[in-house]
């Protein structure tokens, strides 16, 4: 049974955002992890890079298949996680305490276009 | 609308995720692919192929028929005799790669793709004239298990009471309505069990119910095919790709006096291909796809690649790919890219991992 943070904001390709004052942690939620199956890559952009709305920052690639990343905000990458370069597995174990881009944030009004975690969960029932 | 195997409500009631395959709903992974990867290297896994074809060709003109269709020799095969090969196009394109058994004197069964099912038997047809043949399709009569593993041989004959530890590889014998055959696409040693929807739903019923057997998904049986440099039709074969484009020269006969497709594979064997398959290790563990573009040093595009995994029973992103000649020697550095970035990545061999059949 998939796991829905409270206090994290998701989006539609199932990422969420963990926001703190100007940035924000950009993972995929525990719904996406267990979609996915066993994480064995996940290919992140590079510090400094830009990010922008709904479009496109990376991709987590299962056995199977790659499945692209999309950012739920626009900003500039501070930080990517490292871990994930050797143990990808950390996305299947927690994917919330393991987050993939830190951001910060160039325009905070787009996080209203964002779900809270009960619209999330029923957005992911419907799917 | 995919049509179902025999076993479709198993799948179902064991909670696999089904997705169409070669016009079926197929059975891609039970628990998850490494899982079920690592249970047939390691021990044994049961497969439902119930979606290849099947067709039966008898009569006077049956062995001279195939020989005229397939491009390998079963002129000279005692009785269980199995052959891999494949039927051409005039071109030296692959209309199909398929198994050949011999059953009798003028009796073989082949085993074709589900994919190509339509395609293969409208091809046969078209070219039934002046060889007194029966063709009969028997695609919706079989049902198909493949066991395979280190312990298939002790679970087949445990488990299903087939006696089947004289059986060589590449042959097959018959036990009352079912065909067992000593074949698989795992790299590993194993069987394939062909017969009715009754018998193969029993089947399969024992061996997951005895717990010596995964039951295993179309997933891995990808992972494990390519590993060991298996080809796949769509991947590594098609009607733009001649077998000795995907250096499978050795199961085409060009010392038979004829078969469709001779002339144009002598003429590549003689004057040589544009372009070659080539096994891509790259150094970094980011995962090539089919159809990602293949660089040369230079940044310019040169291939493309068939199939890439991270592969799973070496630790190492691989691929194959289809690369100009002139790129196709070992160690020949080259480039994939994926997505948004260039990898940089070598030639090697295309077998990633060793099989380990029982002969």
């Amino acid at each position: 049974m998939a796991k829905f943070e409270e206090g994290l904001l998701y989006s539609e390709s199932h990422e969420y955002i963990r926001v703190e004052g100007e940035y924000g942690y950009i993972g995929i939620s525990d719904y996406a992890q267990h979609a996915l199956g066993n994480v064995v890559y996940v290919d992140m952009p590079d510090v400094d890079d830009d990010v922008t709305a709904g479009e496109e920052f990376g991709a987590v690639e299962s056995v199977k298949a790659a499945s692209d990343l999309f950012s739920p905000v626009s900003g500039t990458v501070v930080e990517v996680n490292e871990a994930l370069e050797d143990t990808p597995e950390l996305l299947n174990e927690d994917a919330f305490a393991n987050w993939i881009i830190k951001v910060q944030l160039s325009d905070k009004a787009e996080l209203d276009n964002l779900m809270d975690a009960k619209a999330y969960q029923a957005f992911c029932e419907k799917e | 609308m995919e049509k179902k195997t025999c076993l479709y409500d198993r799948h179902v009631a064991l909670g696999a995720l089904m997705s169409p395959f070669g016009g079926f709903i197929m059975p891609i992974q039970y628990t998850n692919i490494t899982d079920e990867h690592n249970a047939v290297r390691q021990h044994c896994g049961v497969f439902d192929v119930s979606h290849m074809g099947e067709v039966r060709i008898t009569g006077p003109d049956a062995e001279r028929y195939v020989q005229h269709i397939f491009t390998n020799d079963v002129s000279q095969a005692p009785v269980g005799q199995i052959y891999y090969g494949m039927m051409l196009y005039p071109n030296g394109g692959t209309v199909d790669d398929l198994l050949v058994y011999k059953m009798g004197e003028n009796d073989f069964f082949l085993v074709i793709n589900a994919a190509n099912i339509d395609k293969d038997v409208a091809w046969m047809k078209e070219h039934t004239e002046g060889f007194d043949i029966n063709l009969d399709h028997q695609s919706d009569y079989y049902g198909q298990l493949a066991v395979q593993g280190p312990e298939a041989e002790s679970v087949v004959e445990e488990v299903l009471g087939l006696a089947c530890k004289e059986l060589k590889f590449y042959t097959a014998k018959v036990v009352g309505d079912i065909i067992v055959s000593r074949t698989g696409y795992t790299g590993e040693d194993g069987f394939e069990i062909y017969g009715s929807h009754e018998y193969i739903q029993q089947a399969w019923d024992k061996l997951i119910e005895s717990g010596r057997c995964k039951p295993c998904g179309l997933g891995c049986r990808d992972t494990l095919r390519f590993e060991v440099g298996l080809p796949l039709y769509g991947d590594e074969l098609s009607a733009d790709i001649s077998p000795v484009m995907a250096g499978l020269s050795m199961f085409c006969k060009l010392d038979k006096p004829e078969f469709i497709g001779k002339e144009a594979l002598a003429e590549q064997k003689a004057n040589g291909v544009a372009q070659k398959l080539v096994g891509i290790e790259l150094a970094d563990k980011a995962i090539p796809r089919h159809g990602y573009p293949v660089l040369n040093e230079a940044g310019e595009a040169i291939g493309e690649v068939t199939t890439g995994y991270h592969c799973l029973s070496v630790d190492k992103s691989v691929c194959m790919a289809l690369v100009k000649t002139e790129y196709a020697k070992l160690d020949t550095p080259l480039q994939v890219q994926i997505r948004k970035k260039v990898f940089p990545g070598t030639v090697v061999k295309k077998k990633f991992y060793d099989k380990h059949y029982k002969k």
